[in-house]
């Protein structure tokens, strides 16, 4: 075990990875010398060179298509996109591409690529810098959506993403970069897609989130630890998504507050509440809540803080719905 | 036998200043329009260096420094009228000093603050465009628009090298030439896209013969060279003016600072290159010509710095004394009207959990 930052052992991970399998590539934006903008391919162009570690004109929606082409041959590419708001380039290509071919060609070609997107506000960045854009993801069939929540969590999700036969999304929560360390195994570990983490037991109330938000929803939990018993699910993928683990959960505690930063409507929020009226509806002793982003536009660093989940909205959330 | 392969000359870099601040033709503005490109550039590098110092202080976010290219900047946009329009992207300081775009506003938004975008009534400004390259095909539209409603107002659209990779510009570039429109693109090749030299963003010797693709003329001009950016952009301007369609202007230039505040370069830019670009300053090389004409002396610059300087702390005062934006603004300008379910989420916004 040594002690990683997010940027640490997402780069752990895929030195891991292409020191195993030399098909696999990482392509973006300044991704080389430079190492990224938030560091994380730092020191693997100096290891891996120019054509591992490859440096693209800038162009999203190029870096995707191509990574797909590469796929389709047997490459395993790993684009990085620079900010969330820049994926939206590329999402022509893996909406109506990456994630159809497997289906069109019934089988013949598969896209195994992972798209790194550092993801999530809170970092006093510039317009189009703070987006959290995982419903457009989780809306298209045949992408799988990854969203880890810390540096051990990112590791782990992120060898599983590249050893997927499909298309991943793999969103980096970038307020939490280097907000956490923790341990992580040095050695090669993987976390298996589907399987929602059980952070925390407890019996009264199921709080659901993941990503940039978990690390606030545990500091709102801290805060009122003595109160409740709560549990705490990280959903580490939103597609495939965990759907047991939240219904058992459910019939455990009959209360639920779900967290995420992107905006409300068709939000996660809006798909877990409709499969727990599916599986669970009467076992629910209160409506389920949701604290989220709201429905505007992520606003620039005067207001981010007026539309990110806070730690006071969260207990305010929970508070009610265990005082219903 | 090969004239079915396609065969091409780039072009050459046009100049009239030179580096060392001598003249290669005649064709020089009047000496009004020269103090103007003198004083403009140089209080495009005061502002500059205040607003990254505001961010080294906390008091501003990431900001896109325009060091270095205050030339192309300034001597395209005085090229311009009143009516036309103009379409930055992000690194246009001195531009925006031309058009009289207030700093504190310009300041305001790299502060973090929608207000700053809200352009005044009076000024044919787009707001800065953040994802790269997305102003091109905007600014074409508006060229669109301003043919088809004969209005004879000309648009004017800044990119960067790194932009001309985005399929926008791609698509801009050609909707322009197929509808032959009053359009005239600057393109700022400093020769960085953040870490990326301009050698790995294109196989093509040249921006400027990227043109002749999109059937219409391509410039190359020193960028760092105000007189000779002014001349290419003012004849540009009054051909997309007389209906003759677009220019795709390529000013030469370097960028002398980080790629934004929240970059550091020394990581990649080579330290001879800056070195060497440091002799083509076009503000040295403007006030040497300045001087050797005797229309500016040592005390014509000491008063214009003493001035500029007092303006700049002015507006940084302006700036940092406007109203902090209210939790309602992120609702109120979305619709025209809000709608109902909408309104309900403002309540809850506005309940005073934070
Ligand atoms: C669509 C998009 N992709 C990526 C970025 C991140 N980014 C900001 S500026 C920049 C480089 C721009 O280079 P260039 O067009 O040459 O302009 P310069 O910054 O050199 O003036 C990049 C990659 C962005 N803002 N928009
Ligand atoms: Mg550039």
């Amino acid at each position: 075990m040594v002690i990683m930052n997010m940027v640490q052992a997402i780069n752990n991970a895929l030195d891991i990875e292409m020191s195993k399998d030399e098909n696999v590539v990482v392509l973006g934006e300044d991704v080389g010398k430079d190492g990224g903008v938030f560091r994380v391919t730092e020191g693997l162009w100096k290891k891996y060179g120019d054509n591992r570690v490859i440096d693209t004109p800038l162009a999203e929606a190029g870096i995707i298509a191509t990574s797909i082409g590469m796929a389709v041959y047997g490459m395993k590419p790993i684009p990085e996109i620079q900010f969330d708001g820049f994926s939206i380039l590329g999402l022509n290509q893996l909406i109506n591409h990456a994630s159809r071919i497997r289906n069109r060609t019934r089988g013949r070609y598969h896209v195994p690529m992972v798209v790194r997107i550092p993801y999530s506000g809170g970092i006093r960045a510039l317009e189009h810098h703070g987006e959290s854009p995982e419903t457009y993801f989780v809306h298209t069939p045949g992408l799988k959506v990854v969203i880890p929540s810390s540096p051990y969590e990112a590791k782990g999700l992120l060898l599983s993403a590249i050893r997927d036969p499909d298309p991943v999304i793999y969103l980096e929560p970038k307020r939490v970069y280097r907000a956490i360390k923790e341990e992580v195994p040095e050695k090669d570990f993987t976390i298996p897609f589907g399987k929602a983490n059980i952070v925390q037991e407890g019996n009264d109330i199921t709080i659901i989130s993941y990503g940039s938000m978990l690390r606030t929803v545990k500091q709102a939990i801290e805060k009122i630890k003595d109160k409740y018993s709560i549990e705490l699910i990280d959903l580490r993928t939103l597609t495939p998504l965990d759907t047991d683990t939240i219904i058992n959960s459910i019939k455990k505690t009959g209360r639920s507050v779900i967290i995420h930063e992107a905006q409300r409507k068709l939000g996660m929020a809006s798909e877990i509440i409709t499969r727990i009226n599916e599986k669970a509806l009467l076992n629910l002793k209160a409506p389920i809540k949701r604290i989220t982003g709201y429905d505007v536009i992520y606003p620039l660093m005067k207001l981010e803080n007026s539309y990110l989940p806070s730690i006071n909205r969260i207990i305010k959330g929970i508070e009610e719905t265990m005082n219903f | 036998m090969d004239n079915y392969k396609t065969k091409f000359i780039p072009p050459e870099i046009f100049q009239i200043l030179k580096d060392d601040g001598k003249i290669n033709s005649k064709e020089i503005p009047d000496e009004k329009i020269i103090k103007k490109m003198y004083e403009s550039m140089v209080y495009a590098r005061i502002s500059d260096d205040m607003i990254i110092k505001l961010q080294r202080e906390g008091r501003c976010g990431t900001y896109a420094s325009s060091l270095g290219e205050e030339a192309t900047q300034v001597g395209s946009a005085l090229a311009l009228k009143q009516t036309d329009w103009m379409f930055p992207y992000f690194r246009e300081i001195g531009s925006h000093i031309v058009r009289e775009f207030p700093m504190n506003m310009y300041m305001l938004y790299w502060m973090g603050n929608e207000f700053g975008s809200k352009i005044p009534e009076n000024i044919n400004n787009f707001p800065m465009a953040v994802p790269v390259a997305s102003q091109i095909p905007h600014a074409t539209g508006v060229a669109m628009a301003s043919k088809f409603k004969k209005d004879n107002n000309v648009v004017m659209c800044y990119l960067g090298d790194g932009a001309t990779s985005e399929g926008d510009f791609h698509e801009g570039l050609n909707f322009a030439g197929v509808f032959n429109v009053p359009i005239v693109y600057i393109c700022q090749n400093n020769q960085w896209a953040i870490s990326v030299p301009l050698s790995k963003q294109t196989a093509a010797e040249t921006i400027a013969q990227k043109a002749i693709a999109y059937g219409f003329e391509g410039v190359r001009v020193d960028g760092n060279d105000v007189f000779g950016v002014y001349k290419v952009v003012k004849d540009a301007v009054e051909k997309a003016r007389n209906g003759k369609g677009p220019t795709l202007i390529e000013c030469v230039t370097y960028r002398m600072s980080d790629h934004t505040t929240a970059d550091d370069s020394k990581k990649y830019v080579p330290k001879k290159d800056l070195e060497f670009w440091k002799l083509k300053d076009p503000i040295i090389r403007l006030k040497k010509y300045m001087e050797s004409k005797n229309i500016w002396n040592e005390n014509n610059e000491k008063e214009l710095i003493e001035k500029l300087t007092k303006k700049i702390k002015d507006e940084v005062k302006k700036a940092e004394e406007y109203p902090s934006p209210k939790i309602e603004d992120m609702f109120d300008f979305l619709y025209e009207k809000i709608p109902k379910e909408l309104e309900e989420q403002k309540k809850e916004a506005m309940s005073g959990v934070e």
